[in-house]
């Protein structure tokens, strides 16, 4: 008995050793750095051109001073909006494709080609993309030529100036971009469910509703669960596409700023002491939101 | 989704000729969407070919929707220009296998320990690593970008390398695949047969990940294929950078060289590559699901 | 066993008695050498390898064209005698290039000699920082002295002094600017395309005004965008922009602001930004854009003068002075302060930034507006130099007058930044999304986070 128990310790150790390469790995180069952060947003800390100010201790003076603008609570909003605009259509197309896809009465052809497909887009660069977004919804570009065309709109419409095109469009670039990554997460997921129980249940006489919800989501849960936390953590950290769409000013009148572009205005400009505080404050609420969605789906995931 | 439920309990009430039809609409309904969506992402590779195939002053006048006879000009000033264009793609590749290899194997190894093996601290553990996944990337840039320069890591791949070892959101998606898809009676009859700990990893377990490590590889790649940010700011010398520098350089030219065409010509090229490992990659996923299974 | 211990560990005190010795030797020799070359200056040993930073191939180019001396051994490597010159481009995007420098100038002195930078470029928008810094050298501390660059335009060396008045860069061009208007619509609007009509039609910002809604009757944009012009408010500005740490809105900025919004609610302008595809079109003939705002080198190298159909292909800009005189781009050379190759340094930045034959070369083979009165002067007569673009117009008579006319020294260390979130906040009250005191502010909230020394009212 008390053998069995000892084996089982010793192989239980190699949970330990199998965590070595990660655990120092990321000491090294996640853990010293986030400290130094989480250190410096205590400090009066800058650059002005060359010259360094401080470190000198504040305590929470950086906390204060960012809480006590309206900006925090405004760019959360925009990036919750912007990301809710662009995550619903994904995850519902995603969802969508992955039920066609696992109906076998469909029996939709071509079905290597579509999933080929839909990841093509998020392998442009997004800077390159924008590039294209850019020239296509130019005042004098294609989009507004065929919209004058079929007599939607008389004169040009001026996409970057208005704040519900912007977010439109930061949105529609987001989805074009990760609708793509989220179907062959959950495609990836499916590789792994044995096609026999489908057969099983159509001939059982399952519809493929049912085949969908009763089967093809709950042995998808994990992957579901993963997406919905790695796309609201994405979300929150939404940077790259509205950051070029609106060449960093995040306009009209910031209604497209999100939370990583304002951080990103303290980073570019070295204010470790600003940027170290907002980067606690980012920490909080991408916890507490992730906590939620997390306690909500995955309570019992790790036993 | 709602055609879905309506055509479902049409067959619910329905004779088997309804159905037939209904299946026939819906798929149909499926076709329209996927070309649609098919149409919506391949449109971007057809406007960046067509932008590459023309001149800087013809790009200036905005959108065109045919090609024009550019193409082959753009590509040759870019290979004749003094950018080390082919040294920048050998170096992408390297930096974007050797980071795509790594995060997978590795995530694939803390996955499987918090999965497998019941320690102390492993609740814990997984709980920090998912914590440690919410912190944004650009928190610790700074103090990373300090860090390599302290360390002497200038014009070195290692930090655009190595870091990606411990990548939490790759972890938990290892995790989260074991546990729909690694049971733990496998793992059980495999040690019944006496193989090492490590043997069974790289034996048993690491062949049954295939697809999420082939998912995990392909964004790892590309991910680090289009990285700028870290690479711009640690690589100096010609002969080590990546092709987003090269992209970023060619975009900062003096007025006398500036040429939007060589740009998309560039960007073009630089796409080639990471479409080809997506392709090569992708097999593991898309094969269809009845391809592949557990059994297989 | 013990006494092999015993060995190691005498050697190793051995080690590290005579190490620090020899060290120090070395170091007292090289004193006494440095010292010694200090009589006779330039002879004696200087760096083997000359670094130069940059953010893209136009220096090397210029010099690979024309410093006499120069051998090419690579894309970005070259010989001059026997020191390798090691050019290393960073690009702009994302501030890297400027990241960089800061990372590596403040302990260039420290740097091993291969790897120390010698010289260096910025641009205008941010070279204060690196001007008001101790990283960058004074030119006279190279032995260049104010006579050297009496030849050059006062404001291209306003751009380059430190807050005592100390001068530490030099550049071989100056991009003075004027008004680019399209012949056919000054002809279509004015009833003439002649320079010196046109240009009484815009002289100050009033008739420019008129002239814009007489443009707009016929059909034209008076300029692409409110951004054209922004420069040439900008830099006529009765003081600099921070003022007793504290940003200070000037009178001109604010009359763009005002002219901006008026323009651009009468439909004379729009609110595009510079590069991009709307802005661009009025280089053809259907983009109806009586004017671009810019300097010699957007009229050779921007406006697609290769393209058929072009505006500039068909030689049909003219080029006056505009309502008020302004500059547009321009390189500056430095010298980073610990470099190993103060000669080298001295005679390149004398030879591109001031020998005349050279800037006339650089004027020939790469239409640069060079910095230098004579040789513009030279240009302004030389009937070889009558631009195609410009329907044979010898522009450099106006250039080398605007070049005069500009005035910079109402400059701060932070104008780029604060030129940058102007505009961007303007365009909302532009495009109605607010008014001015919301745009204003906004303007403020982006300044502090820029800079936070700052204050705002």
């Amino acid at each position: 008995m008390s053998k069995k128990v000892g084996h089982a310790q010793r192989i239980n150790r190699w949970g330990y050793i199998f965590l070595i390469p990660f655990l120092l790995t990321f000491v090294i180069f996640q853990l010293i750095p986030l400290i130094s952060t989480i250190y410096n947003s205590f400090f009066e800390n800058y650059m002005s051109g060359l010259t360094h100010i401080g470190p000198t201790f504040i305590g929470l003076e950086n906390f204060k001073k960012l809480l006590s603008g309206r900006e925090l609570l405004q760019y959360t909003g925009n990036t919750m909006i912007m990301w809710v605009l662009g995550f619903v259509p994904q995850i519902l197309i995603s969802l969508l494709l992955a039920a066609w896809f696992t109906d076998p009465s469909l029996r939709l052809k071509g079905q290597r080609f579509f999933k080929t497909v839909i990841y093509l887009p998020n392998l442009i660069m997004a800077s390159a993309f924008a590039m294209l977004f850019f020239t296509l919804f130019a005042d004098s570009g294609p989009i507004n030529s065929i919209l004058m065309n079929i007599g939607l709109i008389s004169k040009q419409y001026q996409f970057m100036s208005h704040a519900g095109s912007v977010r439109g469009l930061v949105a529609l670039m987001n989805f074009l971009m990760w609708f793509g990554n989220t179907t062959i997460l959950l495609m990836a997921g499916m590789m792994g469910i044995d096609t026999s129980l489908f057969e099983a249940a159509e001939v059982d006489g399952a519809t493929a509703t049912q085949i969908f919800w009763k089967i093809t989501l709950p042995l998808l849960k994990p992957i579901f669960i993963y997406v919905l936390i790695t796309s609201l953590i994405g979300g929150l950290q939404m940077f790259d596409v509205p950051q070029i769409l609106t060449n960093g000013t995040g306009d009209p009148m910031r209604s497209s700023m999100t939370l990583i572009m304002w951080l990103n205005k303290y980073l570019f400009n070295r204010n470790y002491g600003m940027a170290g505080a907002l980067s606690v404050l980012l920490l909080i609420i991408t916890g507490i939101l992730s906590l939620i969605v997390f306690k909500a789906t995955a309570s019992k995931d790790v036993d | 989704m709602s055609d879905i439920e309506k055509n479902s309990q049409d067959i619910n009430l329905g004779a088997p000729k309804k159905s037939m039809i209904s299946v026939r609409v819906r798929r149909l309904i499926a076709y329209a969407v996927l070309i649609i969506l098919t149409i919506l992402c391949l449109i971007w590779f057809y406007i960046l070919f067509i932008n590459a195939t023309r001149s800087n002053g013809d790009l200036s006048r905005g959108f065109r929707a045919y090609p024009s006879t550019k193409l082959f000009t753009n590509l040759n000033n870019l290979f004749h220009g003094t950018l080390p264009v082919a040294r920048g793609m050998l170096n992408s590749l390297i930096i974007a296998a050797l980071s795509a290899i790594l995060t997978t194997y590795f995530s694939t190894m803390t996955a499987y320990a918090i999965h497998a093996y019941r320690f102390k601290g492993r609740k814990a553990l997984f709980v920090f690593i998912l914590a440690v996944m919410m912190v944004p990337t650009q928190v610790s840039a700074l103090g990373f970008q300090q860090m390599c320069y302290n360390m002497g890591l200038e014009n070195s791949y290692i930090p655009l390398i190595l870091p990606s070892i411990a990548a939490p959101v790759v972890f938990f998606y290892m995790k989260q695949y074991m546990d729909s898809n690694l049971p733990k009676e496998l793992l059980e009859a495999a040690r019944m047969d006496g193989a090492g700990e490590l043997k069974i990893f790289n034996i048993v377990v690491v062949p049954m990940m295939k697809p999420a490590i082939a998912v995990q590889a392909i964004f790892a790649f590309v991910g680090s294929w289009n990285n700028y940010f870290m690479p711009s700011l640690l690589l100096h010398k010609d002969e080590m950078k990546t092709l987003p520098i090269l992209i970023a350089q060619l975009r900062a030219a003096d007025w006398l060289k500036f040429d939007m065409g060589q740009v998309y010509a560039m960007v073009a090229f630089s796409i080639f590559p990471v479409i080809i490992v997506y392709l090569l990659l992708s097999r593991y996923i898309v094969g269809g699901v009845t391809a592949g299974s557990v059994k297989g | 066993m013990k006494q092999q211990i015993k060995k190691i560990i005498s050697a190793a005190m051995i080690a590290a008695m005579v190490l620090p010795m020899s060290a120090c030797g070395s170091g007292s020799t090289q004193k006494a050498e440095s010292t010694g070359d200090a009589g006779n200056s330039g002879t004696k040993e200087e760096g083997k390898v000359l670094n130069i930073q940059c953010w893209n191939e136009e220096f090397k180019d210029r010099i690979t064209d024309h410093y006499p001396g120069y051998k090419k051994t690579g894309d970005n490597t070259g010989k001059i005698g026997d020191v390798t010159v090691k050019w290393t481009i960073t690009p702009t995007k994302d501030n890297a290039y400027q990241n960089n420098l800061d990372k590596i100038l403040p302990d260039n002195a420290n740097a091993s000699a291969d790897d120390k930078v010698d010289l260096f470029l910025m641009e205008a928008d941010y070279a204060l920082k690196y001007v008001n810094s101790d990283v960058t050298m004074k030119l006279s501390d190279l032995g260049i002295t104010d006579d050297d660059l009496s030849d050059q335009f006062d404001y291209t060396k306003d751009i380059v002094k430190n807050s005592s008045g100390a001068i530490k860069g030099s550049s071989w061009q100056a991009c003075s600017a004027g008004m680019i208007y399209n012949r056919q619509a000054a002809k279509d609007v004015l009833g003439t395309g002649d320079p010196d009509k046109v240009q009484e039609a815009v002289s100050d910002w009033d008739k420019f005004n008129e002239t814009a809604a007489k443009a707009k009757e016929k059909g034209y944009k008076i300029t692409s965008t409110v951004n054209d012009t922004y420069r040439v408010y900008s830099n006529n500005v009765s003081g600099p922009w921070v003022q007793d740490n504290k940003v200070v809105v000037d009178d001109n900025i604010k009359k763009w602001v005002d002219d901006s919004k008026k323009l651009v609610d009468a439909g004379e302008t729009t609110t595009a930004d510079l590069w991009s595809d709307d802005w661009s079109k009025g280089f053809f003939p259907d983009g109806k854009v009586f004017c671009y705002f810019g300097p010699a080198w957007l009229i050779n190298f921007s406006m697609h003068a290769d393209e058929d159909g072009s505006i500039a292909n068909q030689g049909g800009w003219g080029y006056c002075n505009g309502p008020q005189s302004f500059y547009w781009g321009g390189t500056w050379i430095a010298a980073a302060t610990g470099t190993d190759n103060p000669t080298l340094d001295k005679d390149i930045i004398l030879n591109m930034t001031t020998n005349q034959d050279i800037l006339k070369a650089i004027a020939k083979k790469d239409s640069d507006c060079v910095n230098s009165k004579t040789v513009l002067n030279k240009l302004a007569n030389d009937s070889t130099f009558g631009n195609k673009i410009l329907g044979g117009q010898n522009p450099y008579k106006l250039l080398e007058e605007g070049a005069e006319k500009v005035d910079m020294s109402n400059i701060s260390n932070y104008d780029q930044g604060c030129n940058e979130e102007f505009q961007a906040a303007m365009k909302n009250y532009f495009d109605g999304n607010a008014s001015y005191d919301e745009a204003l502010k906004q303007f403020d909230t982006a300044i502090v986070e820029k800079y936070q020394e700052l204050s705002t009212d």
